[in-house]
């Protein structure tokens, strides 16, 4: 048993932990499609989903059963390989760019020191999905979708990597965990980074393709665009992917201006995780309210939007707290 | 109508014989030929060679006939009862409204078998467009000089014009139905839609268009409506609405039906509209049968017709919310329909197609506790109009979405035939509850809403406006609702008064033979328009002096406001197709009957 030393033991916790995240995340994704669903029900004065299971919480395993069972069709006239691509890609950037996502002092996949350029990096990756299901579709109103996307996405990536420089600056250091520590020694940057803190939310809504930013899919213009061809499970990873990001662009927003796993005021420290979790949720929910209570801009007046009123508005802000760093030094 | 200054729209004219004057001082009076009808508006023959000349002058006179509100066709082969008329096989009508003279003229022409052909009066009224086509579709007559004379509400692989008398009516007539593959493939190709064809290009010099086929499925086309739009990126160049794929011959229906049992087939022409589309119908056939009804049928009738108002404009009001991106208000108006449902259920024990207006009265007098039913629903609604007035039309995206969206101004609306809500956003005050009352409307007060600038957004405003006005005239109904019998003591109502029946043979036979074969309408013709839910609605009944109808033609609102929309869409973009077809308000089964 020489080999089983604490090195390997370390190793071994590691992976596991990991898969633990990994499965947690994936499980928590899907179930938001119950969650968002029960709660728009709620604010929409009716039921929603209520029959399977307890408040049908069960209503997930009900949904995976039917979309395993459904027929994998893939339209005779489709790309083939590129139309399978999409969705594995949809699902799995935006996951793995949850490894550098800081849980609790001691969770977390990879403690990377580039940790929010590979965010960017996964982010930008995101694109590809909905660019290949729209093109290898051969459908005209996945193309009108798929070129929304990314125009969409390439000006909202623009702004989304500098609206978070101003914490970056501020804290020194790419890796969210030394973030997540700056904020423990001072103030949470949702007061100082404010201005970033709010375009990045927009920014998060963008790359996630939630409304009121879901142009490419836009079921009452493109009936569903990039992936009004998809079915069964391949258009499962669609949605799961979706769910995904949005669990991701919440937890980072927790970590970069919320504290991470830390209470308001240092409250309760034992409970880290509850406290990192609570927080994800509270954004969660704003990801859904949204949803239920705004009408949809038209393209070009989102375009208008990213351009002429968030990029400058994180110009100025970095510009700011550059200033005030350096002065500060 | 000279240039887009407010217009002052006087008192209605029945029978309007000034523009009679006017016309014989201009063409002689032996160059028409008069009919005398219960229509109300004068009904004069012209030959074909000065049609188009007579139209043109109507066209320009002062205060001039700027609306072409309908024309359609007539197959007179198999009508017996014509004294005086000129002899015909077939007759063509355009109904024509002056808005200044607030009066309408109709021109017919007849045309004989050998030769059913009819100069295009598309060059005076653009909207003579799709009206030409149906005639050509369901009657065979050619109009030369037409841009493009298709079918229309037919497929363009249908062999025979259904609206011809020769046409067999059911199903039963023909051979059995049968769907081989050659043909399936033969019908799809027919589909197919060919640029050229309507003279549009593939390619500009720089660009490829492309051409998207919206529908007949789509989420947004409110029912089974095609559009083909003709797209440099997402912006618009040209579009070509196809309709049709709703079509079930209502008209054709009416010709085989008794008059009374024709009622409940009006309630599925606009299928929002419930008993609001029994109005026009009944009414031109009590104007036919010489029947006035008491003064508490009217009350009956205008509420639940302004129930009914209210129903489909929550219903527009959800989905047009929808149509621009916000989810959640469509299940509040869902919640308010079903309120206004539980009320229209328990007097009329129906919810969608109640079918409630009978011949000369209403199907039974108002159920015990109605008041309170309809004063529940009366007090409930304000505060959710305020709500959603609050919560979603002042959101400023849903304005970003709207305003400047898809407008036209008041006379390019008159000049498509354009009525409604669509009209009166454009500024002009023209609701026929006003302007025409009928059904009593006079004895209520309400306003008009209004709004000017004529795009997506206002004729939305003009809709909320017109909830809040029609709970006004329900709460007049529930306060002022006289007492009094609810169907008029007339032999022609139906079902046909039984009172005296066993008491003398004679009566009981009459009222058998009315029961089972349904009234006799005298020969005559009448016309009747309402402000409907999304437009003006208005039937023409041509009675041939039998139990059922010879003609039946039904007007809607939706055909003619589809008709307009590629010349107001032109350079927007598809966000704004969607924007502005939720703030029509049409539903299919209105367009193609």
């Amino acid at each position: 048993m020489s080999w089983f030393s604490q090195e390997v033991i370390d190793v071994l916790v590691q992976i596991g932990k990991s898969i633990v995240i990994l499965l947690a995340v994936v499980v928590s994704g899907a179930l938001l499609s119950w969650v968002e669903r029960r709660m728009l029900a709620l604010w929409q004065d009716r039921y929603g989903p209520n029959r399977v299971g307890p408040f049908g919480a069960f209503q997930l395993g009900a949904d995976m059963l039917k979309m395993f069972f459904k027929e994998d069709w893939t339209p005779p006239f489709a790309d083939r390989m590129i139309f399978t691509l999409a969705p594995v890609i949809a699902m799995s950037a935006l996951l793995i760019a949850f490894a550098v996502i800081p849980i609790t002092p001691t969770w977390g996949v990879a403690d990377l020191n580039i940790g929010l350029l590979f965010f960017f990096a996964m982010a930008g990756l995101t694109v590809y999905a909905v660019l290949f299901a729209g093109w290898s579709s051969n459908n005209k109103f996945a193309l009108l979708g798929s070129l929304r996307a990314s125009a969409q996405t390439l000006s909202y990536e623009v702004f989304m990597g500098l609206s978070l420089m101003g914490v970056v600056a501020q804290a020194g250091s790419f890796n969210l965990r030394d973030i997540v520590h700056y904020q423990m020694e001072n103030l949470w940057f949702i007061i100082p980074q404010i201005l970033g803190f709010l375009t990045f939310f927009i920014a998060g809504v963008a790359v996630t393709h939630r409304h009121p930013f879901d142009q490419p899919e836009a079921e009452q213009e493109l009936a569903d665009g990039y992936h009004i061809e998809y079915a069964g499970m391949k258009w499962g990873m669609f949605f799961v992917g979706e769910y995904i990001g949005i669990v991701l662009v919440s937890a980072l927003l927790v970590t970069l201006f919320f504290g991470g796993w830390q209470g308001p005021f240092g409250l309760l420290p034992q409970i880290p995780f509850i406290w990192f979790a609570l927080k994800t949720a509270f954004f969660i929910m704003i990801f859904i309210l949204l949803r239920a209570s705004l009408p949809r801009p038209r393209y070009d007046q989102m375009m208008a939007f990213g351009w002429k009123v968030c990029l400058p508005l994180t110009l100025a802000n970095l510009l700011v707290t550059g200033a005030l760093v350096l002065a500060a030094r | 109508m000279t240039a887009d200054q407010a217009l002052y729209v006087p008192s209605y004219t029945a029978d309007d014989q000034d523009v009679v004057s006017e016309l014989n001082a201009r063409f002689g009076a032996q160059a028409f030929v008069t009919q005398a009808t219960r229509t109300g508006m004068p009904v004069l023959w012209v030959s074909r060679d000065q049609l188009l000349d007579v139209l043109r002058h109507l066209r320009d006179l002062p205060r001039p006939y700027v609306m072409l509100y309908d024309l359609h066709g007539v197959d007179e082969r198999l009508r017996t009862q014509r004294r005086d008329l000129p002899g015909a096989d077939f007759s063509v009508f355009y109904h024509l409204i002056s808005i200044e003279r607030n009066s309408d003229v109709m021109i017919k022409v007849a045309l004989n078998e050998g030769d059913l052909n009819l100069p295009s009066a598309t060059g005076i009224w653009p909207n003579a467009n799709w009206y030409e086509r149906e005639v050509w579709d369901m009657y065979g007559i050619h109009f030369s000089g037409h841009p493009h004379l298709a079918r229309m509400l037919m497929p363009s692989t249908w062999e025979g014009h259904p609206l011809r008398k020769d046409y067999p009516a059911r199903a039963t007539e023909f051979d059995p139905y049968s769907l081989s593959v050659a043909k399936q493939e033969l019908e799809q190709e027919a589909l197919r839609f060919d640029p050229a064809q309507w003279g549009m290009k593939r390619q500009r010099e720089h660009e490829d268009f492309m051409f998207l086929n919206l529908g007949p499925n789509h989420p947004s086309a409110h029912g089974a409506f095609r559009i083909i739009l003709q797209l440099d990126g997402e912006e618009i160049v040209d579009c070509v609405p196809e309709i049709g794929y709703h079509h079930r011959g209502a008209e054709k229906m009416a010709e085989r039906q008794s008059w009374h049992s024709f009622i409940p087939y009006t309630d599925r022409i606009d299928y929002l509209g419930g008993v609001m589309n029994n109005l026009p119908y009944v009414l031109a056939v009590e104007k036919l049968a010489g029947i006035k009804v008491p003064l508490r049928v009217d009350f009956i009738r205008v509420m639940l017709a302004e129930f009914f108002r209210i129903l489909n404009h929550l219903l527009y009001l959800g989905t047009y919310i929808q149509d621009v991106g916000a989810m959640t208000p469509v299940f509040f108006t869902f919640t308010d329909r079903q309120r206004a449902y539980t009320v229209i259920e328990a007097i009329t024990g129906f919810r969608l197609h109640p079918a409630w207006y009978r011949i000369g009265g209403v199907a039974h007098d108002l159920p015990r506790g109605w008041d309170k039913l309809v004063r529940d629903f009366i007090d409930w609604m304000p505060k959710r109009l305020d709500e959603y007035e609050k919560a979603a039309l002042q959101n400023s995206i849903l304005r970003g979405r709207t305003r400047g969206v898809a407008s036209y101004n008041t006379k390019e609306a008159l000049e498509w035939g354009i009525t409604g809500a669509g009209l009166r956003a454009t500024g002009l005050d023209f609701d026929l509850r006003k302007a025409r009352p009928y059904s009593g409307y006079e004895n209520f007060e309400f306003e008009i809403p209004l709004a000017y600038n004529g795009d997506a957004y206002d004729r939305c405003m003009v809709k909320m406006g017109e909830m809040r006005q029609s709970l006004r005239i329900i709460r007049q109904c529930l306060d002022g609702m006289p007492e009094g019998p609810y169907k008029a003591d007339h032999p022609l109502t139906t079902p046909p008064p039984k009172e005296r029946t066993l008491q003398h043979i004679e009566t009981l036979i009459t009222h058998f033979l009315q029961v089972s074969w349904g009234p006799v309408m005298p020969a005559n013709e009448s016309f009747q328009m309402i402000e409907a839910t999304k437009g003006i609605n208005s039937y023409y009944l041509t009675s041939d002096g039998s139990t059922m109808s010879y003609r039946t033609r039904i007007r809607t609102p939706s055909f003619a406001h589809l008709q307009q929309i590629p010349s107001v869409i032109r350079g927007s973009m598809v966000p704004d197709l969607i924007a502005y077809l939720g703030s029509i308000d049409f539903v299919m089964a209105d367009v193609d009957r």
